[in-house]
């Protein structure tokens, strides 16, 4: 958009477009003064007004419980994140150059992927007990199934000329691999990237909402059970936060490394 | 002359689909002199693409061989490289222009500056210096394929196989990369193998062209083309001479373009 | 074939020792066990508890996403100015809401019905979205041409060409919704599947928990199919335009 001509047009475009700009961050604040004004007047118990969430959610997670909840917490979002991202890629990705070994597996894969991970959770009590394995291993095998079927429909989904090409060029499996597939199903990965990490956190919460000592799905929980109801909703605005900065850092992560692909859409 | 750079000997390619058997390639039998310029025409699906892969190493033939030099050619061999028709398919569009021409080099283990130089002169040799570091995608169709021929050059084969690489773009452009094919020819020594369906451009490049049948393809003629060099877009095109060759060529060409009936494979 | 080898490894290495047979009963045994179940009416009312769970959250979540989102994606001003709301709330996990749940409603059925509800909103609400709007304006425009009021329009026109979106868009709040409903069986300890598994657990039970793991494999496995088997038969006539990723 070259406003080189900055005459009336130009000025009236800039207008339009802070308006816009102006209205989409005035919507969520003028909901959250709804919000604020209604829960004050409502005097409900199960909604409290918004300023005792607030001022709740300062005297707890800055930073009282930060360290006693969020970070274990966070350590087990990732790490069986990592865990499912590590496992997840090079076995999507020899999965996807291996017809033969996809056919083997695919029935086996459709149907663990098909149970609820909530119901693995007994399962990984019983194999890894209550602690922090246990809880790891169930975000792991939950996270796995999105970034491992999505690397695979991205190794699969390449033209076979990128082949050809390497093989014309004595370009070896291995450097192929690495240099072209890799690359070019990320699109494709990081599809699946994105679907995991917000399945990470839901699954970090329900673990620790099924069995655990410490973390922001067991603090949540226990408020409920206990009654301190602002706290409990300090809590979940929390989670709320999170799950937003999650997506948020991943997006942004995602459109620096992918500018080529955005680029290489635009044109078609 | 000398023995031949390139020898195609009855070469055959059937595709067994269970029941039925495609012949994708009757059996054809043609040589490539060193330096030469040829150009291979023949209608659309009539087994060109299969040919230039065998050719190139790509696919086994079911019968015949390809031998370049002494040596069989089972599988590509370094000194060929082949560009291909859709560009936008060959090209990575994660890597700048710089970076896609040096792909191809990576396994040569070359010293840094000696790939950088090579890479250097390709793009220039193509005329694309100044877009060196952009990206495939922030460039027109043709330019697209200038960046594929750059890495094929960078990669300095004997032999350059091109699989219809301009029908692709437009007129104007198509003329431009035809003389560009031209120069780099000249300016860089190698061999040049072209598959065309357009009759003017394989008279207009050609030293000779060969012109296979409809499927399965066998070789119909081939043409020694006695164009006076260097070609020239307009006065070439114009010679009565050239006029006469492209008479002949569609005269070949039109007896089998008439039955309707004949499977118009695409 | 290669899942009768997985399945045969398995069994192996549970019969085999290697794997302690207490935590890992052999394969046939946990199908046996749930085999043994099925003549029994309770399991079936837990199935039937899940199924009422999900069926019921995801027909809320139905009726509020796509006439919102039919009526979003038409308007351009609004759609703008909810997105910022709309990623803003999308990414909160639903299982924050749990204890939200449990204090409006309890432990029962309702509790797994709010949250199946809002968990399968959402991707419905998205799908909806893009549907609406990525219906060809050509086809709009010679609509209004033709004097075609707005509820015709949006019934000849949008609907059909939004509902492979929706398609896909019931299928993913179908999953989510499945899962949804056991954690809450689960956790909170509604009727269903869920409570099952936990509570065979802790009786030691391990054959019926995995069994009863089993079976929510198949329940799931079971509703994809039948909603892909239903949209293929219902769409067999569009053009299969399902590039309907809701990715971003």
């Amino acid at each position: 958009m070259s406003d080189h001509d900055l005459g009336t047009s130009g000025r009236a475009r800039w207008a339009a477009r802070g308006t816009w700009i102006a209205v989409e961050a005035l919507i969520p604040l003028l909901l959250l003064v709804a919000w604020g004004a209604w829960s004050a007047t409502a005097n409900s118990f199960y909604f409290p007004p918004l300023t005792d969430i607030l001022s709740s959610f300062r005297t707890t997670w800055l930073f009282a419980r930060f360290g006693s909840d969020v970070v274990p917490s966070l350590l087990r979002l990732f790490a069986g994140y990592a865990a499912a991202v590590v496992v997840g890629i090079p076995l999507g990705a020899l999965l996807g150059l291996s017809p033969l070994a996809l056919r083997t597996t695919r029935p086996v894969i459709e149907f663990v992927r098909s149970i609820p991970p909530s119901a693995l959770i007994p399962f990984g009590i019983v194999v890894l007990g209550l602690g922090n394995a246990m809880k790891v291993f169930v975000i792991a095998l939950a996270c796995l199934f999105p970034v491992l079927l999505n690397t695979v429909d991205g190794v699969r989904g390449i033209d076979p000329v990128a082949r050809e090409t390497s093989r014309m060029y004595g370009i070896g499996a291995v450097d192929h691999v690495r240099g072209v597939v890799l690359p070019a199903a990320t699109p494709r990965i990081a599809a699946g990237l994105r679907t995991s990490l917000a399945l990470a956190l839901t699954l970090t919460v329900i673990t620790e909402m099924a069995a655990s000592t410490n973390g922001i799905g067991y603090f949540i929980l226990q408020a409920q059970r206990s009654f301190p109801i602002p706290e409990m909703w300090s809590g979940m605005l929390l989670l709320g936060l999170l799950g937003y900065l999650l997506n948020a850092g991943f997006a942004l992560l995602e459109r620096r490394l992918l500018a080529w692909h955005r680029g290489a859409r635009g044109t078609g | 002359m000398s023995v031949p750079l390139l020898e195609v000997v009855r070469l055959s390619k059937t595709y067994d689909a269970g029941a039925r058997t495609t012949t994708a390639l009757g059996e054809v039998s043609f040589w490539v002199d060193r330096g030469e310029f040829l150009c291979i025409v023949g209608p659309s699906g009539c087994g060109k693409t299969t040919l230039l892969k065998c050719m190139a190493g790509l696919l086994r033939p079911s019968a015949g061989q390809v031998r370049l030099g002494q040596r069989e050619v089972v599988r590509p061999p370094r000194e060929m490289a082949l560009v291909f028709q859709q560009y936008e398919r060959s090209l990575y569009p994660w890597m700048t222009v710089r970076r896609n021409v040096r792909f191809p080099l990576k396994h040569r283990r070359l010293p840094r500056v000696e790939a950088g130089r090579l890479v250097e002169e390709a793009v220039e040799a193509v005329g694309l210096t100044e877009f060196i570091d952009h990206y495939p995608w922030q460039l027109s169709g043709g330019m697209q394929q200038r960046v594929a021929l750059a890495r094929a050059l960078a990669y300095r084969p004997e032999i350059l196989l091109m699989d219809e690489p301009f029908a692709s773009v437009d007129a104007q452009t198509r003329a431009e990369l035809e003389d560009l094919a031209l120069r780099i020819r000249r300016d860089f020594g190698i061999t040049v193998v072209f598959v065309t369906h357009d009759i003017d451009e394989a008279i207009y490049l050609g030293d000779r062209v060969i012109v296979l049948t409809p499927s399965p393809a066998r070789v119909h003629e081939i043409v020694t083309i006695d164009l006076p060099e260097p070609r020239d877009q307009l006065t070439t095109k114009g010679a009565p001479r050239f006029i006469d060759l492209r008479a002949r060529l569609y005269t070949a060409i039109a007896r089998w373009r008439r039955p309707a009936t004949s499977a118009t494979p695409g | 074939m290669g899942l009768a080898a997985i399945l045969g490894f398995l069994e192996a290495l549970s019969r085999l020792g290697v794997v302690d047979p207490r935590s890992f009963p052999p394969i046939s045994e946990d199908v046996g066990a749930l085999v043994l179940q099925l003549p029994d009416l309770a399991f079936w009312e837990a199935v039937a508890a899940t199924l009422e769970g999900w069926a019921l959250g995801l027909g809320v979540a139905v009726a509020l996403a796509v006439p919102l989102g039919i009526l979003l994606g038409s308007l351009p001003p609004a759609d703008h100015a909810l997105r910022a709301v709309i990623e803003f709330l999308r990414p909160i996990p639903s299982v924050a809401l749990i204890p939200l749940a449990i204090l409006l409603y309890g432990l029962g059925v309702t509790s797994e019905v709010f949250l199946v509800a809002f968990a399968s909103f959402w991707p419905l609400l998205i799908q909806t979205l893009y549907g609406v709007r990525d219906v060809d304006p050509v086809a709009l425009e010679t609509s209004r041409a033709f004097g075609d009021s707005w509820p015709r329009r949006a019934g000849r026109i949008v609907l059909p060409s939004a509902l492979p979106y929706l398609a896909t868009g019931l299928r993913i709040a179908s999953a989510t919704a499945l899962i949804l409903a056991v954690t809450a069986e689960l956790i909170i300890g509604s009727p269903g599947l869920g409570r099952e598994i936990e509570v065979a657990r802790s009786a030691g039970a391990y054959s019926l928990m995995y069994g009863l793991i089993i079976a929510t494999g198949v329940l799931g496995w079971g509703l994809d199919t039948v909603l892909d088997r239903t949209e293929r038969q219902v769409l067999h006539w569009h053009p299969l335009h399902r590039g309907a990723e809701a990715a971003s």
